[in-house]
């Protein structure tokens, strides 16, 4: 099947179907990066540019080996907020870009709606891959693979996000994501971490970690930023950690087999335990091969492919 | 007579409007002419046959004292690329007002006598009367009172640090007092800032739907309780500008109940809009207080209806293309209103017998004079002529483009209203679009 919007701006109100053709899709690319050479010629003479207006390593090498292994031609257009602050509007850049005749903007930006913004205002295909703390479609459709992969399934799954839910694109778009497949959803967090009325989006709050752990089947875990302490809505990172930590010890007294999930990068020892995070039930490596065959997923199918790709051969 | 330009006022020393139907203050309906010379009413009821002057058939519309918007951005000192003193003042003709008060947070700052002066003086010949807002605090710095009195004598109507709250509790009390001594109020912009912080939209589901921050409630309650304490200790006029919240309508009507000299103003957007208005991150609908939840705008709404909130004002707020033609985050706040308003309340309010058209003369021209110790312009020979026109059931389709305000910032583009100003007029001055 083909994808009903020409853009990827969330999973907000994308259907099953579509998820499960880009995870399918994905899937089979998988399979293609694989091969001894990993690359196909399903994007040449489209041309990507990636906007990021924010630090990025891993989403941002993540899309650019996914362009280049659908061998497309990529522009890479990082900026820091301060040259924005020095007087050039996103609307001026993106009229820069539109001029420039490329295919699809992969966008990256601190402001919440800012690829929607984008989208209203240009021809070409946009992805978002992180906007202010919305979404990030491709991180949590790269989330759903690995759960899938691991688990052989997602409906019926108890999948427990743990952090710092307000301020996570990840969470939101793991949220919608995994309730149109059938998940049910929970989020964990210290309450001044939680957004109002989170539980408008369909999911459970469970203000212990003990409680989480007691029914997750898999637990998503984010990152916890320092600048939090400083806005005054965590006393410490230490306190987090005591409260909230995902340790060995507290794993142990599950019982259960619980798969981990981060989507990096990881503060050790803060959110996370060394000792869980390259343990066996941790799937984040997975996560970041996945992410690959996702976003070639995501391309493919925004180009207009259809269906499964099925491999056009070795070059 | 529609040879004049639509978009300009005109002078008329001998002026009759005809068959239209009254509704003032206090007196029952009547259909009548109303003839007028040098700018004073000179009859009403059946224009003698000798009458010579321009004649102005208003069978079928409605008459009513020129309508008054008392929350109003006119930007000018400083920043005239949002509007100007003359495009404001057009802007309110055009949306059927007589009169407006123009808020401060100019820059300078309109907070002494000589900028009190400077905005009289570029507004002196308009058709609609601009009175000017002193500031609270010097520069709205927030610290030291401002010379009020010169201000007020000046003609200054009221005193306000719009944009902001008057944060401390001092000051607010020394304001309070010292205007109360010059008979002016304070309006206060009521917002907790470490509550509301970097917010821009109401805080709840929408807002934790389209990750945007949010601006709770309470950052406006809390400030409008302390308001209210203040205004009780200090017996001082205090006026509440903008309401948006459920919680603010209680508290003041509780106040009210209490005896408090208070006053509060609600927009016509709280009143028809609520925060899903921000879907899309449409721009065009964040404002501060932001749009609330449709039990807000319920609460409002009986507000209105009830005399709690004694005034619709706009809030009018102009800002150029660029400022909100950007991510949801770095767009302004702020929508314009002075066209819509008036065609918002009779659709949406009025035709829908929530409140009926006296209540809206009461809301939208009486009490915002009775707030700031103007005359009340009425139906009665020797009164000086202030007349709001209005086709009532006009059908019309908002379009920003036609707007005489320099900005389009509006979330009521396209809207289908039924009802709107054809004409005013102030003194000798009239504006005809019929």
């Amino acid at each position: 099947m083909q994808l009903k919007s020409r853009h990827l701006l969330g999973l907000d109100g994308v259907s099953r179907e579509e998820i499960g053709a880009i995870m399918d899709t994905a899937f089979s690319f998988k399979k293609v990066l694989k091969r001894p050479i990993p690359k196909v010629p399903t994007l040449r003479g489209k041309t990507i540019v990636n906007l990021f207006y924010e630090a990025s390593t891993r989403t941002r090498f993540s899309f650019e080996l996914a362009e280049k292994r659908l061998s497309a031609d990529t522009l890479n257009f990082s900026t820091s907020s301060s040259s924005v602050l020095k007087g050039e509007t996103l609307k001026d850049t993106i009229r820069n870009i539109e001029a420039m005749k490329i295919d699809f903007v992969v966008m990256r930006h601190g402001a919440s709606g800012a690829p929607h913004f984008l989208a209203r205002c240009i021809d070409a295909s946009v992805v978002n891959a992180g906007d202010g703390i919305h979404e990030h479609p491709t991180q949590a459709l790269l989330d759903m693979m690995t759960i899938q992969e691991r688990l052989g399934k997602i409906k019926g799954l108890q999948v427990v996000i743990v952090g710092d839910i307000l301020h996570s694109r990840v969470a939101r778009s793991n949220i919608f994501g995994l309730k149109t497949l059938g998940a049910c959803v929970g989020v964990c967090g210290p309450a001044t971490l939680i957004p109002r009325e989170v539980e408008s989006l369909g999911v459970t709050v469970y203000p212990h970690i003990e409680d989480a752990l007691a029914e997750a089947d898999v637990l998503n875990v984010l990152r916890i930023q320092l600048e939090r302490q400083k806005g005054g809505l965590l006393p410490s990172t230490r306190e987090y950690r005591q409260l909230f930590g995902i340790t060995r010890q507290r794993l142990e007294q599950t019982n259960r087999k619980v798969t981990i999930l981060h989507p990096g990068p990881i503060n050790r020892g803060v959110e996370i335990d060394t000792d869980v995070a390259d343990g066996p039930f941790s799937v984040i490596l997975d996560q970041v091969t996945n992410g690959v065959a996702v976003r070639m997923s995501v391309l493919y199918l925004l180009a207009g492919g259809k269906g499964k790709f099925e491999g056009e051969g070795n070059e | 007579m529609n040879s004049q330009n639509q978009n300009k006022a005109a002078k008329e020393s001998s002026l009759c409007l005809k068959g239209g139907r009254l509704v003032g203050a206090g007196d029952k309906d009547q259909q009548a002419d109303i003839w007028i010379r040098d700018g004073v009413i000179q009859g009403i009821g059946e224009a003698p046959c000798d009458f010579k002057g321009r004649n102005i058939d208003c069978r079928g519309k409605i008459i009513i004292p020129g309508l008054f918007d008392m929350h109003v951005h006119l930007r000018e000192p400083g920043f005239e690329d949002k509007e100007t003193i003359q495009s404001g003042a057009d802007a309110a003709m055009a949306g059927g007002f007589t009169g407006l008060a123009c808020m401060p947070n100019t820059q300078p700052v309109i907070d002494n006598r000589a900028q009190i002066e400077f905005i009289r003086r570029q507004a002196r010949d308009h058709i609609v009367d601009v009175h000017p807002i002193g500031a609270v605090s010097k520069g709205l710095n927030g610290k030291e009172l401002t010379e009020m009195g010169d201000m007020a004598g000046a003609g200054a109507v009221a005193f306000s640090d719009d944009g902001k709250p008057v944060e401390r509790s001092g000051l607010l009390k020394n304001a309070l007092e010292y205007s109360r001594m010059l008979g002016r109020p304070v309006i206060d912009h009521c917002e907790d800032l470490t509550l509301s912080e970097s917010g821009g939209m109401n805080e709840g589901a929408e807002s934790t739907r389209l990750g945007l921050k949010g601006i709770p409630s309470i950052s406006e309650d809390v400030m409008v309780a302390r308001d209210l304490l203040v205004a009780e200790y200090t017996d001082g006029p205090l006026h509440i500008a903008h309401v948006s919240t459920a919680g603010s309508v209680r508290l003041i009507r509780e106040a009210k109940a209490r005896g408090v000299k208070v006053t509060a103003e609600t927009c016509p957007h709280y009143l028809v809009l609520t925060e899903e208005a921000v879907r899309e991150y449409n721009t065009r609908a964040k404002m501060k207080p932001p749009l609330r939840t449709e039990k807000d705008r319920k609460a409002l709404v009986q507000g209105i209806q009830d005399g709690t909130l004694d005034v619709i004002a706009t809030d009018h707020a102009p800002h150029t293309i660029d400022d909100k033609d950007t991510e949801f985050d770095s767009a302004a706040f702020g929508i314009i209103g002075l066209e819509t308003a008036l065609g918002v309340i009779l659709t949406r309010l009025v035709q829908e017998k929530i409140i009926d058209i006296r209540q809206l003369v009461e809301k939208m021209s009486l009490n915002p004079r009775r707030i700031l110790g103007l005359d009340l312009p009425g139906f009665k020979k020797g009164l000086k002529a202030n007349f709001t026109v209005l086709d009532p059931e006009k059908p019309w389709v908002v379009n920003a483009n036609e707007f005489l305000s320099r900005a389009r910032n509006t979330p009521f583009n396209g809207w289908k209203l039924n009802g709107k100003a054809v004409g005013v007029v102030n003194g000798t001055g009239i504006w005809w679009n019929g």
